[in-house]
């Protein structure tokens, strides 16, 4: 059953990387590209919480602190570039 | 039972790290490119977890998502957005 | 203790699935980042607290690690939302109702008088 459930996590998870990856193909403009890149990082940070979860280790935890800080930089600059701005 | 998920997810992220690539040289805009890009390494860096190597993968996200991304951005900003034919 | 952090991750396994969803399937720009942002902050919000609920020791750790998504997630859609709106991304064509254009034509009338 714990197993199960585990499995379950994964594979959900995993589908929204999978269906945020092929909009990034799909996309018309580069603001929807960008869109797809800010959601598939928030997706990738509750995956590696639940995978240092199945580990156990707990030092697996600094890797998703690192993502969830570092990661909205990069879509805030092309935000910001899209806007003529920088 | 863990040992093959993880398996499987290797394979998935193999394919969609090469998918990713493919698509960066593909784009006609840089912009587009330079997304296609980061997603290849927050992807690497999720392959590094996956490897056992939490510092490394700590060093790819910070490196390889948020900083190249900044200074691509930076020097389209100086030339031009699209590729001339 | 146990099932009810696994019931709380299953939640939010579900509504990061949704939300990914609603990215692939909606029609428009705007459409997606309110997929994007709601849905996916609530996902990930509840994943994590029910991991840190499921392992007591790690609660304060996954606590803070959800604070900071409720933080960025938004900051990033938003200028995200902004980006598009200015560089004149069309909205949908099945469109109804365009505040931002009726908000500029009232303000170059009123700078007209």
């Amino acid at each position: 059953m714990a197993g199960m459930s585990k499995i379950f996590y994964l594979v959900f998870i995993g589908a929204g990387i999978v269906l945020c990856f092929i909009r990034m193909i799909k996309g018309q403009t580069a603001a929807d590209r960008t869109m797809a890149l800010d959601t598939v990082t928030t997706v990738t940070t509750a995956l590696i919480v639940v995978l240092a979860f199945m580990l156990k280790r707990a030092i697996y935890l600094d890797v998703a602190l690192v993502y969830a800080l570092l990661m909205f930089i990069g879509s805030v600059v092309i935000a910001r570039f899209l806007e003529r701005g920088l | 039972m863990l040992a093959t998920v993880q398996n499987c997810m290797v394979i998935a992220l193999t394919v969609l790290m090469l998918a990713g690539a493919v698509c960066a040289c593909i784009f006609k805009d840089l912009i587009s490119a330079v997304i296609a890009t980061a997603f290849v390494s927050l992807l690497a860096a999720l392959f590094f977890f996956l490897l056992h190597a939490p510092d490394v993968a700590m060093a790819e996200a910070s490196i390889g998502a948020a900083l190249t991304t900044a200074i691509f951005v930076i020097a389209i900003k100086k030339t031009a957005r699209s590729e001339e034919e | 203790m146990l099932a009810a952090g696994a019931i709380l991750t299953a939640i939010g396994a579900l509504f990061l699935f949704v939300g990914s969803l609603g990215i692939l399937r909606l029609p428009d720009v705007y459409n997606r980042l309110q997929a994007g942002t709601k849905c996916t902050t609530f996902g990930s919000f509840f994943c994590i607290i029910g991991v840190g609920i499921m392992e007591p020791g790690w609660f304060w750790k996954c606590l803070i690690i959800a604070l900071f998504i409720l933080l960025t997630n938004p900051i990033s859609n938003h200028a995200l939302g902004r980006a598009a709106l200015k560089s004149g991304v069309p909205l949908c064509p099945k469109n109804v109702v365009d505040k931002s254009k009726e908000f500029k034509e009232y303000r170059e009338n009123r700078e007209e008088k």
